[in-house]
């Protein structure tokens, strides 16, 4: 590995310290391991047992695949605008622009809009990385544009199935997808490489498919969560946050039985989590960016191996 | 039948696609922010040779392909068939037209090839890399002309057409690189 790029590295998370210093914007840090996990389905977390804590026996502990429990709870407790440099842990994902462990850069704003939230994204990354212009787009009309999908969100999961046959895409025909694997495949077949070499926010992702964001008041069929997609590479996920307890836990729950129909690993829904929004988060948009990959794109790399110092095959 | 997941696709790895042996040549995991993991992945199919695409869900399996490949010397051919032997076992195996391809061009006999076996069928044939073959046919070229520029076609004893040196005459042994087609050296007695 090369030290410069150490030195590199040091510079850029200084950089995103003064960033937020400079607006007042507190930095915390908290625990990576919890004992509970993340019910979304496609993330899988690394788990470990400690002895002691408790007379029962050993106690499993989750390494935490983003802050944003913990950190959720210090809003809770009134901490105000926060932001965290969180090594984050996902278990088996591991490729060109995968890491099973990388650094996330979550912050939270309490009453900031989602549109307030992705214009300082914007500005953030504006210091890292040469920005053309950014287009903020949403999900459906992406899907209009690069699919000749006019409505997505009154879609059944056989027409979405009919327009990849048609357009030919790989697997089309063999594919088993429900309705949310379809919209998954379009994103990551059709839409974000039609904008491989733009700075795009796809915004209003389908309610299905945004389990810890808010409904948008003006239309319940999507729920106001973004992504910056940066030259075809996912650099953030923001959401304008759910503050609704009961909501967050039916969501939870769904998730959870999707885990059991999947036969994926059973995991221990966050309560501690949920107890803190029955006292009342403050309306507020919360925001993960990987550090790792904007590195990546400031210093023109290809590979996360090549800005981090030891890439998981090297450990 | 043995499954293989997707997490263990790995290049050169060998699966069953729509029936046939292919080996994957090229794999990426695209995952769409918070959602469903795909693999695009490349493969190669052993038998039509032709580059496909397709897209598995990350987790998924597919049927693992008994493809293995094992050297085999060069017997000789009925015209239907082309029969080699293995040097330990003395095993007899005949391969096709469509397994040996272009390979026939390169066999004249006693070569040992690298010989690609599907459920212990042939289903291609590899060439050594270097064969050593006579030039049946040439044009006599000019003397002195050693720039190598230039060059001429000669026939050599199994049929291949290979371009050579305008030096290099009838009836000279030659050696060739059969994974480009081009002559190499001559060979001396």
């Amino acid at each position: 590995m090369d030290i410069s790029l150490l030195q590199e590295r040091a510079t850029f998370i200084g950089a995103i310290r003064a960033f937020f210093t400079a607006r007042g914007v507190l930095e915390v840090d908290t625990p990576l391991l919890s004992t509970a996990a993340t019910t979304d389905p496609y993330i899988d977390s690394f788990s470990t047992t400690s002895q002691g804590r408790n007379a029962e026996g050993p106690e499993r502990l989750y390494l935490q695949a983003s802050p944003e429990f913990f950190m959720k709870r210090l809003l809770v407790e009134g901490s105000g605008p926060i932001f965290q440099l969180a090594p984050s842990f996902r278990a088996g994902e591991i490729g060109p622009i995968h890491n099973h462990e990388f650094m996330m850069l979550e912050w939270y704003r309490p009453d900031f809009t989602m549109e307030q939230l992705m214009d300082e994204v914007e500005e953030l990354v504006a210091d890292f990385v040469d920005l053309p212009s950014t287009e903020r787009m949403t999900v459906a009309e992406a899907f209009r544009q690069t699919a000749g999908i006019d409505d997505l969100l009154s879609t059944t999961t056989e027409q979405l199935g009919e327009v990849a046959v048609a357009m030919g895409l790989p697997s089309a025909a063999e594919m088993e997808l429900d309705w949310n694997g379809w919209v998954d495949y379009f994103i990551a077949l059709v839409v974000i490489p039609a904008f491989s070499h733009a700075a795009l926010f796809l915004t209003h992702y389908p309610a299905s498919q945004a389990a810890l964001a808010r409904l948008s008041p003006d239309d319940p069929r999507v729920a106001e969560r973004f992504e910056l997609i940066l030259n075809g590479i996912e650099i953030a996920n923001g959401f304008r946050e759910l503050t609704d307890a009961t909501e967050q836990r039916r969501r939870f729950e769904r998730e959870a039985a999707e885990r059991l129909e999947e036969g994926l690993e059973e995991v221990v829904v966050d309560e501690n989590f949920l107890s803190a929004l029955e006292k009342g988060l403050p309306e507020c948009s919360g925001v993960a960016l990987g550090v790792d990959r904007m590195m990546m794109l400031s210093m023109v790399k290809k590979q996360l191996d090549e800005v981090i110092s030891f890439p998981a095959p090297s450990v | 039948m043995a499954m293989v997941s997707t997490s263990e696709f790995r290049n050169g790895l060998k699966v069953m696609i729509d029936g046939a042996p292919c080996s994957i040549v090229e794999n990426e995991i695209v995952k769409p922010g918070k959602g469903q993991a795909f693999n695009r992945v490349k493969l190669k199919s052993l038998i039509a040779g032709k580059v496909l695409e397709r897209t598995f869900k990350s987790g998924e399996s597919v049927e693992h392909a008994d493809v293995h490949e094992e050297e085999y010397q060069y017997s000789y051919s009925d015209g239907d068939l082309f029969y080699f032997m293995h040097p330990e076992t003395f095993e007899q195996i005949g391969a096709d037209h469509a397994a040996i391809g272009d390979t026939e061009k390169w066999l004249k006999g006693q070569e040992i090839c690298l010989v690609t076996l599907w459920n212990g069928n042939p289903i291609s044939i590899t060439p050594p890399n270097f064969v050593e073959l006579q030039i049946t046919e040439t044009d006599p070229g000019l003397r002195g002309d050693t720039s190598g520029g230039g060059g001429k076609p000669a026939t050599l004893e199994t049929g291949a057409v290979v371009r050579v040196p305008l030096f290099v005459s009838e009836n000279e042994m030659i050696r060739v690189d059969t994974r480009t087609g081009e002559y190499v050296s001559r060979v001396k007695d």
